[in-house]
């Protein structure tokens, strides 16, 4: 089984409202492929991802994997306030798959790890 | 007489205003962290009552259950607030992962769909908060991204959070790793199901709402 990964640069994410972040990520999550995703989304998006994703439950999409990795907060806070500001959060790494192929994604707390269906396969056979 | 006529007034509307707005606490995790053995723990210390049914079998509470005017005394100070049990929430629902635990497949489907409903009704409901009991289950990962947006949503909308790290009865329960994953939260090690800690959950709670 072939994974496609998409990387998604901030500058791509940056000008969508709220709305469309979340449509252009599901979109490509419905597509079977994983999202790399430069930064990280607000925490409103967040649940409002979920929420949008729960409404988009069918038959073939069974929901999405989401892990968000990011520098620690005390670094986030000292250096990258005020930047964060001016252009936005981009620190950190965004990754949302779908469920049907990433059964799992381990954040540990810096790193990691995705499990997904068909190496689950392999292993039992 | 002026003064006592004053106080006398002030007192009414103090006691009219406060029964008026009931702090409303919320339940908030991942689905089988132990939310509603948590709000049943509450409901019959306190009201002998519980709040509703659990199972072994994710997404048991499929809807947002609420008992109000709950009042709870420890050490000489007192309580009252609206407890408010939330579905688990969950980026993924899929009924095969029900037929796992014997369910016939039209229930198991039944159940997909209602807890699909469940998540957004429980999202929904976190703006209406006045504080939030995120429970997790201690023998997991705390670094679930499920955790980590309940409590970033909690942050943002200033949402005072005490972080409750259930089923510390089981070995494998590890309290330290819920403490590092959560460092800006108080923590409180309990297990609801067995009753062990519940005074120092008391006490956490307290300290959330004073």
């Amino acid at each position: 089984m072939m994974l496609t990964l998409q990387f998604l640069p901030y500058s791509e994410i940056e000008p969508l409202s709220s709305n469309s972040r979340i449509r252009k990520i599901l979109n490509l999550v419905r597509e079977n492929k994983i999202v790399l995703m430069e930064g990280r989304l607000k925490p409103n998006e967040e649940t409002d991802l979920i929420q949008r994703t729960m409404e988009n439950l069918s038959k073939d999409f069974k929901g999405i994997e989401l892990c968000t990795v990011y520098p620690n907060v005390k670094d986030k806070f000292l250096k990258g306030l005020l930047v964060n500001i001016l252009i936005g959060d981009r620190t950190g790494l965004t990754v949302v798959g779908p469920a049907n192929i990433v059964k799992e994604i381990k954040r540990d707390p810096n790193k990691i790890l995705l499990l997904t269906e068909n190496v689950r396969r392999k292993r039992k056979k | 007489m002026i003064i006592r006529l004053r106080d006398f007034i002030s007192n009414v509307f103090y006691k009219l205003f406060q029964q008026r707005k009931s702090l409303k606490l919320g339940i908030y995790g991942p689905p089988n962290a132990g939310k509603t053995t948590l709000a049943n723990r509450i409901c019959r210390d306190w009201i002998g009552e519980e709040m509703g049914s659990v199972s072994k079998i994710p997404h048991e509470t499929r809807n947002v259950q609420q008992k109000e005017k709950i009042k709870i005394k420890h050490k000489r100070k007192e309580l009252t607030f609206n407890l408010i049990d939330t579905p688990g929430i969950a980026t993924k629902i899929d009924y095969e992962d029900f037929l796992k635990f014997r369910l016939p497949q039209k229930e198991a489907k039944k159940r997909a769909k209602e807890a699909t409903k469940g998540v957004i009704e429980a999202i929904k409901w976190l703006d209406g908060m006045d504080a939030v009991l995120v429970v997790v289950d201690a023998t997991l990962n705390p670094y679930s991204q499920v955790n980590l947006t309940i409590i970033g949503n909690l942050a943002a909308r200033n949402i005072p959070v005490l972080v409750v790290a259930n089923k510390i009865d089981i070995r494998k329960a590890n309290i330290k790793k819920v403490e590092s994953a959560f460092p800006q939260y108080e923590v409180v090690g309990i297990s609801a199901e067995k009753g062990h800690n519940v005074e120092e959950f008391y006490e956490s709670l307290f300290r959330l709402v004073k």
